[in-house]
């Protein structure tokens, strides 16, 4: 296991150093000690290596992230994984705006809550919350799944395209063109592999599935040019 | 963008350091904005008195002489303590009233920055490490305080374009976003009588509470119908003589971050603002809600 001192070394140094660790390499676990909400810690990773951020971060922690392993033992700023490809991001805190933001892969797993835009274009990436998210989140969120085992805030899943929205608790408004919808026997099996990948302590038939109604101008074959 | 901090002490042995603290957060906050710097100090009002915190661009010409001259305007002792730019005047509180009035006739170059009991406001153009070092803000004990670090988008890079800005007495008000609808609000606002000296969106918005709260209204009850009439992008934190309250927006695109200990509520535009903080990682840390009103008082 190898420590990396932010504090002493730099964010720069740290990025460069992750970001040379190759497919094959011995070093696959790394601490990164004094965080201090420091920014864009740990982006742009790709390769299969396990990265512990000892404390919270500020904004993009894991951004971009590819095959790595992010493990944030603190809660994360805005943008925590945003356009994540593979890999996975864990968060034992609370995450601000636009967690897993355009993610088009990968695992994104929040034990605290997510706050407002959780989501917002996503395109892939799997989004597990333990706990509550805020207002506007998967807006025009186009693929992937997004679990939220606390609340939902307003306007969730506004213009959604073909992303599937698991909610267990209360939704305090849909967006515009989401419904509820159907829970057939594919979709508890995936969130029950979801639920499992996420260490959630919840059942799949506690949930409720949200989806498009696909009535919004851009679904009508008619307006196409 | 914009940073801003805001430090609420509930341990009273913490407050000789309310200054250095509140300090140490609003520089790491310079690169949300390094266009101007201003804190608002809330100290402890001594019984019977008020004051005044003024501003000159020509400071030594201007505050020379100038609590001898306001004494015998209002007929009552006056004391003046210069710090650079600033001076604070300190006077008895029934006088408060004439002695603005007096300070406007016979020093039309001097600006106030603040009134009231214990707030003192002190703001300049420049980078937060300078202007805290030239106001020596690090060595100011207080109860509460407000620090902003401005990148200016709505109004020119001025001393009175800086916040914190005045709302009423011992009341302030910072702000990171920009307001769309000030222009109109300003017009409306002047009519109405209210004062308002610059181009700037935030001090619309501050302009906007102090007439609500003249009419009648709670801090409140005006935070909470700003977020009705003001439109656009805000996270404001406002001091009162005993407190602090923090609102934002519907949309809650502008960030905040709060912690809070048996110790002190603290307000940071980013964690980073609040990692010296003691006892910050066993701390309840969390995000204000949208649209929502959060005070806390002694």
């Amino acid at each position: 296991m190898q420590t990396f001192d932010l504090a002493a070394e730099g964010l720069r140094s740290l990025n460069a150093t992750l970001q040379a660790q190759a497919a094959e390499t011995n070093q696959t676990s790394w601490d990164v000690v004094n965080p201090r909400g420091s920014h864009a810690i740990a982006v742009g990773l790709d390769a299969p290596i396990e990265v512990h951020v000892k404390g919270s971060t500020g904004y993009y922690c894991a951004g971009m992230n590819k095959q790595a392993t992010v493990h944030v033992h603190g809660s994360a700023g805005p943008g925590v994984a945003e356009n994540m490809m593979s890999g996975t991001v864990i968060v034992e805190g609370d995450a601000s705006q636009y967690a897993g933001a355009t993610g088009n892969g990968g695992t994104l797993i929040i034990k605290g809550n997510a706050s407002s835009r959780c989501g917002i274009s996503m395109k892939g990436i799997d989004i597990i919350v333990h706990g509550n998210i805020g207002h506007m989140s998967a807006f025009m969120a186009q693929s992937g799944n997004l679990v939220v085992c606390g609340n939902a805030g307003d306007a969730l899943g506004d213009s959604l395209y073909e992303a599937r929205l698991f909610v267990r608790g209360s939704v305090k408004s849909l967006g515009a063109d989401c419904i509820e919808k159907e829970m057939r026997p594919e979709h508890l099996e995936i969130l029950a592999d979801l639920l499992e990948r996420g260490g959630c302590d919840a059942r799949p038939e506690e949930f409720k599935r949200y989806g498009s109604a696909r009535q919004l101008y851009n679904f009508k074959p008619d307006n196409a040019y | 963008m914009c940073g801003i901090v805001g430090l609420f002490l509930k341990d009273k042995a913490l407050e000789p350091q309310l200054g250095s603290m509140l300090t140490d957060m609003l520089i790491t906050m310079t690169d949300r904005g390094p266009d101007s710097a201003g804190i608002a100090i809330y100290g402890a009002a001594q019984s019977g008195h008020s004051k005044l915190t003024v501003q000159s661009d020509a400071a030594a010409k201007d505050f020379d002489g100038l609590a001898d001259r306001l004494a015998s305007e209002i007929g009552a002792p006056v004391t003046l303590t210069r710090k650079d730019t600033h001076a604070v005047l300190d006077f008895p509180a029934d006088k408060a009233a004439e002695t603005r009035a007096a300070l406007e006739r016979i020093a039309p170059g001097v600006r106030v920055m603040s009134a009231g009991e214990s707030i003192e406001i002190y703001k300049e153009v420049g980078l937060p490490k300078d202007v805290a070092a030239r106001f020596d803000i690090s060595s100011m004990s207080g109860s509460h305080g407000i620090g902003h670090t401005r990148m200016a988008t709505e109004s020119a890079v001025t001393t009175m374009g800086a916040h914190p800005f005045n709302t009423g007495a011992d009341q302030c008000l910072v702000h990171n976003g920009s307001l769309s609808n000030h222009n109109s609000l300003r017009r409306k606002l002047l009519r109405e009588g209210v004062r308002i000296e610059t181009q700037n969106d935030t001090e619309v918005a501050a302009a906007y509470l102090t007439w609500k709260m003249r009419e009648g209204a709670t801090l409140g009850e005006a935070l909470e119908s700003s977020l009705v009439d003001l439109d656009g992008f805000f996270t404001f934190v406002v001091g009162t003589e005993d407190g602090f309250g923090v609102v934002r927006d519907p949309i809650a695109c502008k960030p905040a971050v709060m912690a809070e200990t048996d110790q002190y509520v603290a307000f940071g535009s980013e964690y980073r603002a609040l990692v010296n903080l003691p006892g910050i990682e066993e701390a309840r840390v969390w995000e204000p809600e949208p649209a929502t009103v959060y005070f806390w008082k002694h």
